[in-house]
């Protein structure tokens, strides 16, 4: 049995999801809050996360996310300010985005860059003002990005320029779903009709004064809810017990954001990964396209002369779910194209959904591939993704 | 084969003091038993003595923890498989789970109606949703594998 598989024993996936937390795991302001509420805390990225919540199964919440409203704890994100003269010189010297022409008070998704092009980790930038920034980054990556944040800021062009707060001990919600604006509306004077996808808004929800985006990692319109940490509990205990309103864990949150085609940082990108590879060009600032000049600069010029030489691609897979390791080939040939990174049998659609990558060439819509599963060929097809439509509010 | 019968007929009525939960079903005119065992991967195999026949399922408490199994894959009647070895996989949304024969033998059988309704091992899965018949060639491996309680104990601690 291939080890990195994610294919296992019946006892070890079992034993991973009755894992109950470890000793020196972080704790969300939340962990007792999921305690009461019957979680399945399980051991994710350094933190004791809700994995699903008493017998509400994973489709059960998976379903519930895509008719109605579900509430993530999502706080082992990591929320950090970059504010002073010198926050838009550093991100943009740290990423490929054009933050100079970003608007207030909206966000874009981006990429941290090593030297090589690689990518350090996925983000949500939300620029308040040309000398201020809110950034969202990946639990599992905390350890490395502080360190880059860290070294980055010495540099002589930065160094005493900005002035980085890491809002640790913080919580962050996300609120997601159909129905989750009209819920959310119902809690406060704020016209979020206002709010489309992609801004953001200090807005008064019965008497807290929250830092809320709207997006998500489900492909739903959504929200997610900066709080402090002395308010998060409050504020959670007034949002979770109302219709429509189901705590939803890190499994349903897995098969949401793999439907809506989106990466899962160390699984669908890593630090071998550029820009182009990951299918994530929009990433970059239109108007810093010709001369671009972010750390790993020279990968993404690299990339737009000659084109990446493998891309992230969706799939259809026929009769069983490629998983994680699957190994794909051009059909009927021993001739391999790249690996899945990612795969599930959609709750959604009723069919199995993969990403992965393929050589460039073979990365077209409709191009028909084979999927190595349990030493049987499965035919697979390249799909596009989203491979749930999104349904996000752009007013 | 060592009936377990006949050892019972042997020592009198003595030997139906079996120890507790071990699932043996009597049928006194055919005079052979069911013995149901179960592995730590969480396999059972109901042996019955008169046919030579385990049929082969993923426990109760496996699937209640998978969540709702989407496909089965099933091993080729015919193959000779040893205790221990790949002879199928169980997917849910969650997870791949591998399924490894509890004991040796010639698989006999192997249940087509998984194939279409996959939901069967949710429902039923020590009953209707049963995976696979294996021929025992060594049903001496019935009697090593976990009781009921022994079962139960090894996840629950």
């Amino acid at each position: 049995m291939n080890a990195v598989s994610r294919v296992s024993r019946l006892s070890r996936s079992l034993a991973r999801s009755f894992a109950t937390q470890a000793e020196q795991l972080r704790q969300t302001p939340l962990h007792d809050f999921h305690v009461q509420n019957a979680a399945k805390m399980v051991p994710f990225a350094g933190w004791s996360m809700p994995l699903s919540y008493g017998d509400v199964g994973q489709v059960a919440s998976h379903n519930h996310t895509r008719t109605a409203a579900s509430l993530f704890d999502v706080s082992h994100m990591l929320q950090s300010h970059f504010r002073g003269p010198g926050a838009t010189a550093f991100l943009e010297k740290l990423t490929p985005s054009c933050l100079s022409s970003l608007k207030p008070y909206t966000s874009t998704l981006s990429v941290l860059l090593n030297e090589d092009g690689g990518i350090i980790d996925d983000m949500i930038i939300t620029k308040h003002a040309e000398d201020a920034y809110y950034v969202v980054t990946n639990a599992g990556r905390r350890d490395r990005d502080m360190a880059w944040f860290t070294e980055r800021l010495k540099d002589e062009e930065i160094a005493g320029k900005v002035d980085w707060e890491v809002l640790d001990g913080w919580g962050l919600l996300a609120l997601q779903g159909p129905q989750a604006a009209s819920f959310l509306q119902s809690l406060t004077s704020f016209d979020l009709r206002q709010l489309t996808f992609g801004k953001t808004a200090y807005i008064p929800i019965e008497g807290f004064n929250l830092h809320v985006a709207r997006g998500g990692y489900t492909g739903e319109d959504g929200f997610e809810i900066s709080i402090p940490h002395n308010q998060t509990l409050a504020f959670t205990e007034l949002v979770y017990k109302n219709p429509p309103v189901q705590l939803c864990g890190l499994g349903a949150r897995d098969s949401l954001r793999i439907e809506a085609g989106m990466c899962l940082y160390g699984h669908d990108i890593d630090e071998t990964t550029s820009v182009a590879e990951a299918g994530l060009s929009w990433v970059i600032g239109k108007s810093r396209k010709e001369n671009i000049n972010c750390i790993g600069a020279h990968r993404i010029l690299k990339d737009i002369k000659n084109g990446p030489p493998r891309r992230r691609v969706g799939m259809i897979v026929e009769g069983a779910p490629a998983r994680e390791g699957a190994k794909i080939f051009t059909p009927e040939s021993n001739d391999q194209l790249g690996v899945v990174t990612s795969g599930i049998p959609s709750p959604t659609l009723g069919k199995n959904v993969a990403m992965g990558y393929v050589r460039n060439g073979s990365h077209k819509k409709g191009t028909e591939l084979e999927v190595d599963i349990r030493g049987k060929r499965r035919k697979a097809v390249v799909t596009g993704m989203p491979f749930v439509e999104s349904r996000y509010f752009r007013g | 084969m060592q009936s377990i019968v006949r050892q019972m007929s042997r020592y009198g009525p003595s030997a139906l003091r079996v120890p507790k939960h071990t699932n043996l079903i009597a049928r006194p005119l055919a005079r052979t038993l069911v013995t149901k065992r179960y592995t730590v991967e969480h396999e059972s195999v109901s042996f019955d003595d008169a046919t030579g026949l385990g049929v082969i399922t993923i426990t109760d408490h496996a699937q209640e923890a998978l969540g709702d199994v989407v496909f089965v894959e099933l091993p080729t009647i015919g193959t000779e498989v040893k205790q221990g070895e790949q002879i199928g996989a169980v997917e849910s949304v969650k997870a791949a789970s591998d399924i490894y024969a509890p004991v040796s033998g010639t698989i006999e059988e192997i249940n087509e109606t998984l194939s279409s309704e996959p939901g069967l091992l949710n429902k039923s899965p020590e009953d209707k949703g049963w995976l696979c018949k294996i021929k025992l060639s060594d049903p001496s491996e019935v009697e090593k594998l976990l009781d009921a309680d022994a079962y139960r104990a090894s996840y629950e601690n």
